[in-house]
Order: C-alpha cells, then sequence, then structure tokens
C-alpha cells in the first residue's frame, strides 16, 4: 500500500511538450508510471514519449481515464492548469511549477474547497511510492520500497535523507514534497492522515523548514492523533531574520517560524527530532531495526 | 520586497487613502526647504527599511527652523540598525487624537487573507499577537469574492464607536484590500492609523512589502525598487536565476535546492564552523550558473573555503565540475574547494575533476567536517 499515487494511478502530463515535461515524461516511464495522456494547448494529435498529447484535459481524461495530473507548465500558466484539470474530475494534481503568486493559490485553494480534487504543492518536487509509481521530478533511483512515510517542505533536502535511509538498508512506503511556498494544496497533517491509514507505513518522517507555523500544529496533532513514531528534521537554524531563504515559504518573520520555535514543538510532542540528516536516518534505523 | 515608506504612502494616495502632507528630501537645505512648504511644526522620519526607526532617533519632531535643520543634520548622519540614512521623509505635523493598527496579510494557516485591527497604535503587532491575541480584531476576506464592505464595516465598528470615523475607516479597510490584491503584496500596514483632532482619518506611517513570486506582473512596483538598500550580491544572484543571502562565517557554501542549502549550513555549524553565505544554485544547472555562483561567493572576502553539497537530481553532477573546472581556470580560484557530488553522473564528474586538485568528500558530514578542517 502507499498514499496519493500508486499502481492505480494513470497520469496525465499537463506541459509535457515542454523542455521539463517532456524530460520527465521520459524519466517517469522508466521508473514504471503509468503515464496516459498528455496536454499543450495546441499541440494536439502530436506524441511525447509515446504518449498521446490532447489539446485539453477534459478530452484527455475522457480518452484516456487519466486520475492524476502533473503540471509542468510555467508559473504565468500554472493557475489555470489547476482548474482544468480540477473541471474535468481529476483526484490528485501535483503542481511542480515554482512561482506562482501567493494571492493565486488563495484563490486556487478555495476554488478546490467544493471539487473532489487534491492539490499537491506548487512548487513540490512531486510524489514517489517506490516500486508502483514516481509523479514528479525526484530521482528514482535512491528510492526502496519499505515502511517509512517521508513527508517534506523541500526537494533535494528530502532527496538526502531518502538517500540516507534507504542506503541504511530500509525503504519507504510513499515520499513526497508538498512544496515550499507559502499557500500550498496539501500540508503535513493531510499526509499524516493518509500515512495513519495507510498499513504499508510503519514510522513517517517529517522534515520542515522556517517559516510559517505548519510544523507547531502538526507537533500538535501528531501529539493528539498519531499512534505511529515520528521523526523529524528542521532546516534552517542559521537561517537570518526576514531573509528569504529561497522557498518563497522559507522565510523568519520577525522573531516568528524559527527553527529553534519548530524544533521545541517537534520535541514536546513526541516528535524525535535529528540534529542532522545523517541523524534522522540512524534514529529510525535505531527504532526500526 | 520592501519598499519605504514615503513609496507605500504615494500608493496609498493613489488608492485615496488620506496621508500627511509630505516631501521626500536626501539633504538638508532640502528639508529646510520642505519645511517652510509644510510648515512649522513637522516631523522628520528616516527611510530606512527596519524596525525601531523611532526608537533609534530617527523619527524628530521639529519646532522651529534651528530644530528642522538639528534633526535633518543628525538624521541625515545616523546609521540604524547598520543602515546608512539617505533619504528623510518630512511630513506635516499632526495633532493626534487617537491611534489604532491597521493591516493585511495572508493567513498561511487558514490559507486566506485576513485583516487585522488593534485599537493600540504605533505597536509591535507580532508582540501583541504572542501576549495579547484577544486584542487583535480579525476579519477574513472571501477568496473568490473579496472583502465585502460589511465585512470591512465589521472592522471600522471595531476600532471606532463614532460611526462616521468606522465608516471611513471602512473605506480605508477595503482600498488596502484592494492595494493587496491589486499588486501582489505579502503585507500592507497602517501603524498608526490616526483619528486627528479635526476627526479626520489618516495613514501616519505606512509599511508595503511585495509577493516576489508577483513581480513578474507589476513592472511599476519593481520600479520602486531602492537598489542602494539591497545587498548587491543578493541582486546580482536574483537576476542569474540564483538564490543567495550572505552571512557572516568563512566557509562558502554552494547547494542545488534551498533546504538542502539551509541543512548544509546549519551541517557547517553543527561541526563547529561558520558559514558564510545561503546559495541556492536551483535545479538543472549549467556550467556557466555555478560560475555565476562562484563569482559572487568570491566577493565576499570572508570566504576561504569553498564547499559544494550537489545532490544529483535533474541537476547534473558533471555539468556542476565543468563549471568548478571553468571557474577555477577563468576566475583563478585558490581557495581550497570540498567537493561532495553525488547523484546523477557523479562518476563522470569524478572523472572531470580528477586532476583539479579539489578535495572530495563522500557524504555531506565528510565535506563540512574536511571544509572545516581546512581552516585550521
Amino acid at each position: 500500500m502507499s498514499i496519493f499515487v500508486g499502481k492505480e494511478t494513470k497520469l496525465l502530463v499537463q506541459g509535457i511538450t515542454g523542455r521539463d515535461g517532456s524530460f520527465h515524461t521520459m524519466q517517469m516511464l522508466k521508473y514504471g508510471t503509468n503515464v496516459v495522456a498528455g496536454v499543450t494547448p495546441g499541440r494536439g494529435g502530436q506524441k511525447v514519449e509515446g504518449v498521446p498529447v490532447f489539446n485539453g484535459v477534459a478530452e484527455a481524461v475522457g480518452k484516456t481515464g487519466a486520475n492524476t495530473s502533473v503540471i509542468f507548465v510555467p508559473a504565468k500558466f500554472a493557475v489555470d492548469a489547476v482548474y482544468e484539470a480540477a473541471d474535468a474530475g481529476i483526484e490528485l494534481v501535483v503542481c511542480i511549477s515554482e512561482g506562482i503568486p501567493a494571492i493565486d493559490m488563495v484563490k486556487v485553494v478555495a476554488y478546490l474547497r467544493d471539487k473532489d480534487c487534491r492539490l499537491i504543492g506548487p512548487n513540490s518536487p512531486g510524489v514517489v511510492s517506490p516500486g508502483e509509481a514516481k509523479v514528479g521530478i525526484l530521482p528514482g533511483h535512491i528510492f526502496k520500497k519499505g515502511n517509512v512515510g517521508v513527508v517534506s517542505r523541500s526537494g533535494t533536502l528530502t532527496y538526502e535523507i531518502v538517500d540516507q535511509i534507504t542506503k541504511s538498508g530500509l525503504g519507504q512506503s510513499t515520499c513526497l514534497g508538498i512544496g515550499g511556498d507559502p499557500i500550498i494544496g496539501t500540508k503535513f497533517i493531510d499526509c499524516l492522515e493518509l500515512f495513519a491509514e495507510d498499513g504499508a507505513t510503519e514510522a513517517v518522517v517529517v522534515v520542515g523548514e522556517i517559516g510559517g507555523r505548519d510544523e507547531q500544529d502538526t507537533a500538535e496533532y501528531v501529539k493528539k492523533n498519531f499512534k505511529k513514531p515520528v521523526f523529524g528534521f528542521i532546516a534552517g537554524k542559521t537561517a537570518p531574520a526576514d531573509k528569504r531563504m529561497g522557498h518563497a515559504g522559507a522565510i523568519i518573520s520577525g522573531t516568528a517560524g524559527t527553527a529553534a520555535e519548530k524544533i521545541k514543538a517537534f520535541e514536546e510532542n513526541g516528535i524525535v527530532v535529528g540534529e542532522t540528516p545523517t541523524e534522522v536516518a540512524r534514529l529510525l534505523k535505531k527504532h526500526l531495526g | 520586497m520592501k519598499v519605504h515608506e514615503y513609496q507605500a504612502k504615494e500608493v496609498f494616495k493613489k488608492y485615496g487613502i488620506l496621508t500627511p502632507m509630505e516631501k521626500m528630501c536626501h539633504t538638508v537645505d532640502e528639508v529646510i526647504a520642505a519645511s517652510k512648504e509644510i510648515g512649522i511644526p513637522c516631523v522628520i522620519k528616516a527611510q530606512v527599511m527596519v524596525g525601531g526607526r523611532g526608537k533609534a532617533g530617527g523619527i524628530k519632531l521639529a519646532k522651529s527652523e534651528k530644530e528642522v535643520r538639528q534633526h535633518a543634520e543628525s538624521i541625515l548622519n545616523m546609521e540604524i540598525k547598520g543602515i546608512p540614512v539617505k533619504k528623510v521623509l518630512v511630513s506635516e505635523a499632526i495633532d493626534i487624537g487617537s491611534e489604532a493598527y491597521l493591516g493585511i496579510i495572508i493567513d498561511r494557516g487558514k490559507k486566506k487573507t485576513v485583516v487585522m485591527a488593534c485599537k493600540e497604535g504605533g505597536v509591535e503587532i507580532e508582540e501583541i499577537a504572542r501576549q495579547r491575541p484577544e486584542a487583535i480584531y480579525k476579519v477574513y476576506a472571501d477568496s473568490l469574492m473579496g472583502l465585502m464592505p460589511h465585512r470591512a464595516r465589521e472592522v471600522g465598528l471595531f476600532l471606532y464607536e463614532d460611526p462616521k470615523v468606522a465608516f471611513e475607516c471602512a473605506s480605508v479597510a477595503s482600498k488596502l484590500y484592494k492595494i493587496f490584491v491589486d499588486l501582489d503584496s505579502s503585507l500592507v500596514e497602517i501603524n498608526p492609523l490616526v483619528v486627528d483632532k479635526g476627526g479626520r482619518l489618516i495613514a501616519l506611517d505606512a509599511k508595503l512589502n511585495f509577493d516576489d513570486n508577483g513581480l513578474f506582473r507589476h513592472p511599476d512596483v519593481e520600479a520602486m525598487r531602492d537598489r542602494e538598500s539591497e545587498d548587491a550580491s543578493e541582486l546580482l544572484a536574483k537576476e542569474q536565476d540564483l538564490s543567495y543571502v550572505r552571512l557572516s562565517g568563512n566557509i562558502g557554501c554552494v547547494v542545488n535546492g534551498a533546504g538542502l542549502a539551509m541543512a548544509t549550513m546549519d551541517l557547517v555549524k553543527h561541526f563547529g564552523g561558520e558559514p558564510a553565505n545561503f546559495l541556492d544554485i536551483g535545479g538543472s544547472s549549467s556550467p556557466e550558473k555555478v560560475m555565476n555562483a562562484l563569482r559572487i561567493l568570491l566577493k565576499d572576502e570572508n570566504v576561504k573555503v569553498i564547499f559544494f553539497n550537489i545532490f544529483g537530481g535533474i541537476t547534473r553532477c558533471d555539468d556542476v565540475a565543468n563549471g568548478i573546472l571553468q571557474a577555477k581556470h577563468t576566475l583563478n580560484i585558490k581557495h581550497p574547494i570540498v567537493a561532495r557530488l553525488t547523484g546523477t553522473n557523479e562518476e563522470k564528474a569524478m572523472d572531470i575533476l580528477k586532476e583539479a586538485g579539489l578535495i572530495f568528500a563522500k557524504t555531506m558530514d565528510e565535506g563540512a567536517e574536511k571544509a572545516i578542517e581546512l581552516l585550521k
């Protein structure tokens, strides 16, 4: 078992003819993902890596039964791509695009409230359920099927931690990046709710960073509701206040959103925090054996 | 992106929010001329983009021409939190009746835009939020409908008993919301919002921050950027699609990805070193991007060792290796370089770099430790 993506995933790639879209379509196919369709308005009828391209999502869904979409279109057009996917009945949208204005995301989130559609991202590296499906840009070779759920606000830091988990002999049930932006479709708690129900997941790693108070909310949730062991890491202990550290959401405003506050919240609520990525993998290994 | 108070007030005026009569000045002579136009007494306010200007002595009331000169001279020669004051705002002295706080941000938890009001003005709103959250009244805008008039009136009626002032305040709240949405703001704030003795509602101070992700559709906002007040290297990095923040240490870090870049800084510190910077070269990094990154890094004279921490996914290690090699020759880099390149095409990268005199590390822990060792 896994969450979000798996053997049942029928993937549609929005922006499939672009540089990133076509490259990652190839990578996802290579991983074994069932990529059934692509969409680029004006390019209907073409093929990319053997995958049929359509002019619109509704048509693609009608002809292929796609249930999941991954978005590679530039930030300017990404919001409409999400709306289009939701309107066409796509159940899960993974938005890789980076640079979407926050005020647009506020609207997207509101629009999706009445739809049967979940958004992961934007600015997400994607979701992998090892051995089943890979949706997004995560490097497939670092993953191994196993019983650790991984959820993170970042990309390469996630790869680093996953790589160490895999090298320690453990594997992952599902691993995803929820995106580094301030307003995102799916938060840590949403993922934990699903990991709680997932039979294949025995422990979860939460990789947070400075900015906002999502980690604090997550810590409270874990203490109250989550029965499986949770391990954590927070990036940005040395980050100065009031500076955006790459991710739009990674900014300490005044004294709020510091790494120290988040680590404290984790520790006070029973989440085992690793000082370094290496230590996270070691603590996990010690616990799961 | 942030702008100065005087720029924020120009935006406010355009949207019909009342501000004091004011003039921005660069020199003492300009201040004296402005004070004659505006009238004495007047207030002289340092224009720097940091908080705590008042406490630092950067805001002064001048009651005579002599005081205008004195205050202008002292403030224009002042540094506030390390930032030299280069501009001041000469402002009409307002006869203050009452002060309040009015601001708009996006609430990340609720994923909605929120108008915040507080009956105390001139306060640090974050402090109040922490100590007495009940003193802040919050009204959430509907994400699709916007801030409806009755919701704006709710804000006004919370702040003021006099319905006339309350409805005037509702109009200010609506205008503020329009600014927020129109310009992709991340924070818009009037602190304090005052009622003067004549019953007028005036924005005595103004703060306006913008969402960097929205700048592409607002060239007029981008044009307000005060390049002098920003770090030149950070600006240059932005233009080259890199993300750089200068710190005070001596180990220069070059990393792909923001989270890993932060974790790398933290790791250097964890092992007892001091990171010189945050530097994210992003995904799909070309050799040229690596060159640009090193050029920026080397502008910082504190940097003594360079630590590359690359986890190749979309980023190809051979691209990074080629960039390092080219930069070493072109920029004549003498600094020791510790390279931890793992993932996509790592073997090719090792081939490219084997003659380059680098120090290699297999893990990021090993890399950080080696970088620190080299400083001893």
